[in-house]
């Protein structure tokens, strides 16, 4: 069936135009937006299984064969990250449901949230670089209304910045579409390969090419580019900034690795060399960011940056255990970044306060939060038995393989920056002397631990399960490891 | 022709770059209205000025214009129009909430929510 790869693009799509009709009725607005969730997770799991089976599936809209139509792609790294975006938007909006209120409820929250998944999972899909462009505005703009959606002070000012860089990217973006489309005359991101191959990639196109790092740089919040990320994601509510940490920055990354495995690959010594370099300072500014602040969402927020930084990385080891790693660790970090920034949200529901300093001793009467926060912890910095571990190994091996020992030895050590960091919040959170009874409690976790549950559990499936994910993982690293294939596919030359 | 266009869309960029370094919330809007100016300028140079009719297959013509960087612009054009919208009515309600449209005091910490 080749129809198939547009359905989970078309699900969420006509999800959020249903939503937008049932402004006031809030519980089928909930029922409507967990069991499209829930059907787009089956599709998106049918969707893996099939790539698996038959190799990359593509869809020609309209009829139109590619180069001149827009064709939408799964092959198996896009069909791993859609499915991963379905199973943690379900868990955020599942949290959602108790947590976000009935002013923002009303208000279309739900149907934003499905634009934003539309926007995320088209940007994954696609197969042009225009038609790219576009699925980012259409998650960019959910994004807006998302971050803004409450209308509180905080989230008023930070707004107006978030939303000045990323017109300021788009922007760039545009032009670099333009430049390219100049070079090659071409939007097709595969016969865009072909064709910057057959030209050999000349400075010119390098530099297009470096001009779209920034523009996904600015995306992903790599090194310089990261200013805006600490304060924009400060502002909105937890749900919020759950599925913000999760999907919006792992965009950008995936749009890094499929530009520069995909099309400019031709002069790694240069394009992959600032790559690398600009990857190992973001790791570095991630993990001073973590051990600085006493704040529980702000130290989460740095460690998005330390891992965008080690999953960029990735781009640059040459092997296909060093691309399969980078892989297992993006699926690893989407899943574990919703679960922590849930964890956070409930103890911030507790404590009324996100100053590590003013909470102590909830394990006494959240003992279930506590040991969960725990296991995220210690699968965020990689023990053994846990998601975080395969990733790490992985990547550490493809570095001594392709000999980037500079790499290897910060990853090593912001391992364990990242354990403190999060180790910090837990022994102050939960461990000490307790700072409020059960009756000065600013609310209750009713009902908002089991999202964290779901994903924690998926975590650990990541770990111990690895025999049955890897075969996944690395069918996608060695589809990104060799261009030709997808050219083939798309084209059918 | 296209040597000019260039010019003219990097002096737009130029002039929306040194808006959006400025204070005003206004004038950081103005800046991003021209940088879009500068880059839908740009996409419809880089996809060449040659000469030609326009787009429409009944003119019967030799050659007609590239008619694909002007779907690009067309598309960009509504999407930047939209947040455009939306940037204006934030700045609105940003003024009318916190009473200021100078970016640098909206600077803040957790003490002064």
């Amino acid at each position: 069936m080749t129809n198939f790869v547009i359905f989970p693009l078309l699900i969420p799509l006509l999800t959020a135009i249903t939503l937008l009709i049932l402004k006031n009725q809030i519980g089928l607005q909930k029922i409507i937006s967990a069991l499209s969730l829930i059907v787009n997770i089956g599709l998106s799991l049918y969707l893996v299984q099939i790539v698996f089976e038959n190799g990359i599936q593509t869809h020609e809209l309209g009829g139109w064969t590619p180069p001149f139509g827009i064709v939408l792609v799964a092959d198996m790294f896009s069909a791993l990250l859609v499915l991963t975006t379905n199973v943690v938007s379900l868990c955020c909006v599942l949290y959602a449901f108790r947590s976000i209120g009935e002013d923002r409820e009303k208000f279309y929250f739900y149907g934003a949230v499905q634009f934003l998944i539309t926007g995320v999972i088209g940007a994954f899909l696609t197969g042009d670089i225009f038609n790219l462009f576009v699925f980012f505005e259409v998650f960019l703009m959910a994004s807006y209304v998302l971050i803004v959606l409450g209308g509180t002070k905080i989230q008023l000012r930070e707004s107006l910045k978030y939303i000045l860089v990323n017109i300021i990217s788009s922007a760039l973006f545009v032009i670099a579409v333009a430049y390219l489309y100049a070079v090659t005359g071409t939007l097709n991101m595969a016969d865009l390969s072909a064709r910057v191959s057959e030209a050999g990639q000349p400075g010119l196109l390098t530099g297009i090419g470096l001009l779209f790092f920034v523009v996904f740089g600015l995306k992903a919040a790599l090194f310089p580019m990261f200013f805006w990320l600490p304060g924009s994601y400060s502002a909105p509510p937890t749900a919020v900034l759950a599925l913000f940490g999760a999907l919006l920055t792992k965009v950008g990354v995936y749009s890094i690795f499929r530009l520069f495995t995909l099309i400019f690959y031709h002069e790694p010594q240069f394009t992959h060399e600032i790559i690398g370099w600009v990857a190992l300072l973001t790791i570095v500014v991630g993990s001073i960011g973590a051990i600085a602040y006493w704040d529980v969402n702000k130290i989460i927020i740095y460690n998005i940056i330390i891992a965008v930084g080690v999953i960029v990385y990735g781009v640059t080891l040459t092997t296909p255990e060093g691309l399969a790693g980078s892989i297992y660790y993006l699926i690893h970090d989407m899943v574990i970044k919703g679960a922590l920034f849930l964890l956070a949200g409930a103890i911030i529901v507790i404590t009324g306060t996100s100053n590590i300093k003013n909470m102590g001793g909830l394990i006494k009467n959240h003992p279930q939060l506590g040991w969960m926060f725990f296991i995220a912890t210690v699968s965020l910095a990689g023990i053994p038995p846990l998601s975080g571990f395969i990733g790490k190994f992985l990547l550490v091996q493809g570095g001594l393989e392709s000999e980037s020992y500079t790499f290897v030895a910060v990853l090593l050590v912001s391992s364990l920056l990242v354990l403190y960091s999060a180790m910090k919040i837990f022994m102050n959170c939960f461990w000490r002397e307790p700072k409020l009874t059960a009756q000065e409690e600013k609310g209750t976790t009713k009902g908002l631990l089991y999202p964290s549950a779901i994903l924690l559990a998926i975590s650990v499936f990541l770990g111990v399960g690895a025999e049955f994910v890897y075969p996944y993982i690395s069918m996608a690293a060695e589809t990104l490891m060799d261009p030709s294939v997808y050219i083939q596919s798309v084209l059918k030359e | 022709m296209e040597i000019l266009m260039s010019i003219v869309a990097g002096i737009l960029v130029t002039i929306a770059v040194y808006l959006m370094l400025s204070r005003s919330i206004l004038r950081i809007i103005i800046g991003t209205g021209l940088l879009s100016h500068g880059a839908h300028l740009l996409l419809l140079t880089m996809g060449g000025l040659k000469r030609g009719t326009v787009p429409l297959l009944g003119e019967e013509a030799a050659s007609y214009t590239d008619p694909l960087p002007q779907a690009l612009i067309l598309t960009a054009i509504v999407i930047s129009f939209a947040i455009t919208s939306f940037f204006l009515v934030l700045a609105y309600r940003a003024y009318q909430e916190l009473g200021t449209d100078d970016m640098d005091k909206l600077r803040g910490n957790e003490n002064n929510d």
